[in-house]
């Protein structure tokens, strides 16, 4: 791959020893071990729920292991809390960031040690530190930008950034490119790059099998809460990684029959509409999917893809434009006439629409269709009937834990909330199934499962509009792939034989071939 | 894997440290303790008051009647910003639709002339009703013009007040005989139970409330009204995106919440009351009720227990002058219980903590 290793296989700055972690009857870490090196970026791969996020927060003194010990440089010590972790030089990049919205970056990176000059902060010396930080490394912010108005990529780096001010030499990453576009995250691998080589170790928990092969020296791969094996990142491909992890071989590819499509499902003629900042993001864009294809939806973020599967789908007014599904115009309607028209999605954000947190799973599982008679009578739920439905459904879209259909959703991994969304959709088996990056967060083993299902409803006639930051998704499922850039479709291609560089050009504006 | 948390094994004592009952009685506790001090400070014997509290509130059958008499608007009270937290707003405002509530059944109880089976539900149904439309104007103006509705409920609270000052003095309906109040309502509106083992204080209207809370709980958990009024409530975005119309379930929301408080002014009112008073000061009932709902951990059947419970707190404060004990304590032993109510997620994380690191501690040294 070209990169430069900087491991000191002299210097081990983590051992973990047959770490156990028991939660009850539960077993989420069965004997685990972790050796990390100075200057060592070491990948810890696992599907959702494998047990990644519960060693990594025994290491950073979040949790008490059940047994085992950890050694940081050399000695013994016992991790309880992550003022003691930060203490040992260990700092951790949560998955969802924890920053003040209204503060800038700088307020953010030295909150809780700020540097004091008599009574007041020392906001100077502190942006100059982080000035210094973000020159020393690589990681380029604007010490004076809010938090709220600057990019997720951006928001990362401050918390990279935080980690560093603290002092730290080990860095977790958790998940660090779950919300990143492609840029941010060859950025981000440069970025870890600089950190090795100023002599940091960096653990990195992903399931990603891309990026490890970029970024990582060696692999510890966890499956069921047990430790697998670790590998020399150099030494295996992607395909040995997959099955290391899931257990049994995988495919990449979908195999997908040829097939004609139909006539026009969807059909979106010059399509205006605003951003939250009201401006104009969409200028007049022209969009069909027909039954039977799957057209993928390429563009890098902030083109307008957001907003115009929100203005489909009802959740936000698009200023003029048409939106028809089999001929009826749905255009301004509401979420539920478009619904009952036959639109379904999976959404982006699946905290913020996928999903109410507090609610059940199996609650969850109902949310457009609790009024339906399956589910409730004379506006009385019938409650053994969505209990039922959910443990249906949690069975075959292995949603883990099992047994969690009266536990809240925001209890489950990121991958199993994701798991509940696509169950729900993919069951109200609509005439179009908008999907927006729905394999993010997703494991390999679920990825593969998302794809057939999604080319599953294609070969059943229906249309299928796929929205996703992931070009190879978009190459491997698309029967059609068209590429937006500025609130407008740029260019068309086949998806059979589609080119990355070709695609990667028009995503960036040029080249249009429309 | 934050999920393994609850996949520890559900056994009573787990429940009992994730639940909120332990951490509610750790805040009345202490709100006794707290209470306790200050009354010695005060030069006060603490267990004397105490005592008095407990045997003036329980010790007798017919206190024990005061008890439930005081407790029923505050159920019906805490059920009403109960509702409203489960539903994602924040009834500030159930003192006013409480008012409003008192005044529409002291009109109805005084100048409407059917026998009692007709009287009590109607006068009952126009308080909730007033109380509800209160509300409905407070949500109108949040979900059309996005006004903030803790403001207006504040402001709502206020025009309640000098409405009902105004009411009260208007020559109609203003008593004929001395004091600053309307006539008594009809005794074909009154809730009493003429007893003597019940003693004087005897009303049978803590059934309103009873069955109020198990209508809401059912609502709440059963119901797509109450599914969709939740869904609203902890997230209107997904509400939205699962084609609920969350600006009507709002709505729908704060005027249930509204009709429960207006409820609540009439059951005062037709077992206690009998006619309204002009007012020197708010009464706080609607305020009350925000404690009763936290006490109650917002859930309706708690509601029944924690109104109780200031229902008796309430009356056991008017006996305390017997024993040269400031009435206010009592406000004070019920505003730390909220304070540390407020902040029972710290005893919960240090005693799950404690509890997390013996059991650690135990397998640990049974290896």
């Amino acid at each position: 791959m070209g990169r430069e290793s900087h491991v000191d296989l002299s210097k081990t700055v983590i051992a973990m020893h047959d770490i156990v972690k028991k939660f009850g009857d539960f077993v989420a870490n069965d004997g685990i071990n972790l050796t990390v090196h100075k200057g060592e970026v070491h990948a810890i791969l696992g599907e959702n729920g494998a047990g990644k996020s519960t060693l990594m927060n025994v290491l950073y003194g979040l949790y008490h292991p059940t047994s085992g010990h950890i050694e940081v440089n050399g000695s013994k010590v016992s991790i309880d809390s992550p003022e003691k972790a930060i203490e040992l030089g260990i700092g951790m990049v949560h998955q969802h960031f924890m920053l003040v919205q209204p503060f800038t970056v700088t307020e953010n990176i030295i909150l809780g040690m700020e540097p004091v000059k008599g009574l007041t902060v020392d906001l100077k010396s502190a942006r100059e530190q982080v000035v210094e930080l973000s020159k020393r490394y690589g990681l380029d912010v604007d010490p004076d930008a809010k938090i709220e108005d600057i990019s997720v990529g951006m928001q990362q780096r401050v918390e990279i950034l935080k980690v560093l001010y603290r002092g730290a030499d080990i860095l977790i990453l958790d998940e660090p490119t779950a919300s990143l576009t492609p840029q941010e995250i060859s950025e981000l691998i440069e970025i870890i790059g600089h950190l090795t080589g100023d002599g940091k170790s960096v653990i990195l928990i992903t399931h990603k099998l891309k990026e490890i092969k970029a970024s990582a020296d060696y692999c510890t791969i966890i499956r069921q809460g047990k430790y697998i094996q670790t590998v020399n990142v150099a030494e295996v491909d992607e395909n040995e990684l997959a099955s290391m992890m899931v257990g049994r071989d995988v495919t990449f590819k979908v195999e997908k029959k040829e097939q004609e499509p139909g006539t026009e499902a969807l059909v979106i003629k010059n399509l205006h509409g605003r951003d939250y900042r009201n401006v104009e993001i969409l200028k007049g864009l022209e969009l069909s999917v027909r039954c039977g294809e799957i057209v993928g939806l390429a563009g890098v973020d902030g083109n307008g893809q957001t907003e115009l599967v929100e203005i489909i789908t009802g959740l936000r007014k698009g200023t003029e434009g048409s939106v028809m599904i089999h001929g009826k115009e749905v255009f301004g309607a509401t979420p539920r006439e478009i619904f009952e028209a036959g639109i379904t999605s999976i959404p982006a954000d699946r905290q913020k629409h996928g999903l109410v947190l507090q609610f059940s799973v199996a609650d969850n599982l109902i949310l457009q269709n609790f009024g339906e008679e399956e589910f409730s009578k004379h506006g009385i739920l019938k409650r053994d009937a969505i209990q039922k439905k959910a443990t249906e459904l949690i069975e075959k879209f292995d949603v883990r834990p099992r047994g969690s259909e009266n536990k809240p959703a925001g209890q489950l991994s990121g991958g199993n909330q994701q798991k509940v969304i696509i169950a729900r959709e993919i069951t109200n088996d609509s005439e179009l199934l908008i999907a927006v990056n729905p394999t993010r967060g997703l494991d390999v083993g679920a990825i593969e499962y998302v794809h057939r299902y999604l080319v599953e409803q294609r070969n059943k006639g229906k249309a299928v509009l796929l929205v996703s930051f992931e070009l190879d998704e978009i190459m491997n499922l698309s029967d059609e792939i068209k590429v937006i850039f500025d609130g407008k479709i740029v260019g068309s291609v086949p998806g059979k034989g589609a080119d990355e560089n070709e695609l990667g050009l028009m995503m960036a504006g040029g080249g249009a071939h429309a | 894997m934050r999920n393994t948390k609850e996949k520890e094994s559900i056994s009573f004592g787990n429940k009992l440290l994730h639940g909120n009952l332990l951490y509610t009685l750790i805040a009345i506790l202490v709100g006794f303790i707290v209470g306790a001090i200050l009354l010695q400070i005060a030069g006060v014997n603490s267990a004397a008051a105490y005592g008095k509290l407990i045997s003036g509130t329980l010790g007798k059958v017919k206190f024990i009647v005061w008890s439930i008499a005081y407790a029923t608007p505050l159920i019906l009270t805490g059920l009403s910003v109960a509702f409203s937290f489960q539903t994602g707003v924040f009834n500030i405002g159930a003192e006013g639709q409480y008012v409003v509530g008192s005044l529409a059944a002291v009109a109805v109880g005084i100048f409407v002339k059917v026998p009692a089976i007709i009287h009590i539900p109607l006068c009952l149904i126009v308080a909730a009703l007033a109380g509800g439309l209160w509300s409905t104007i407070v949500a109108v103006l949040k979900v059309k013009r996005g006004i903030n509705e803790v403001l207006s409920f504040i402001m709502f609270n206020w025009i309640a007040y000098y409405l009902s000052n105004y009411i009260v003095n208007t020559p109609a309906i203003h008593t004929t005989g001395t004091g600053e109040c309307t006539k008594d309502i009809a005794d074909s509106a009154k809730m009493t139970i003429a007893s003597d083992f019940l003693g004087s204080g005897a009303t049978y209207n803590i059934l309103v409330a009873v069955l109020a809370a198990l209508l809401i709980a059912f609502i709440l958990n059963r119901t797509t009204l109450g599914y969709k009024l939740k869904a609203v409530g902890f997230n209107r975005h997904a509400a939205e995106y699962g084609g609920i119309n969350s600006n009507k379930e709002i709505v729908t929301a704060m005027a249930i919440s509204g009709a429960l408080a207006g409820m609540g002014g009439a059951c005062q009112l037709m077992g206690m009351g009998m006619r309204v008073s002009q007012f020197a000061s708010q009464e706080s009932f609607g305020f009350q009720g925000i404690t009763v709902a936290l006490i109650g951990s917002t859930n309706p059947i708690g509601c029944i227990f924690a109104g109780l419970f200031y229902g008796v707190m309430k009356y056991g404060g008017t006996k305390l002058s017997l024993v040269n004990a400031p009435a206010e304590i009592v406000d004070i032993i019920m505003g730390t219980i909220v304070f540390f109510i407020a902040i029972s997620h710290v005893f919960k994380r240090l005693i799950l903590g404690y509890a997390g690191k013996k059991k650690a501690g135990d397998k640990g040294g049974n290896k």
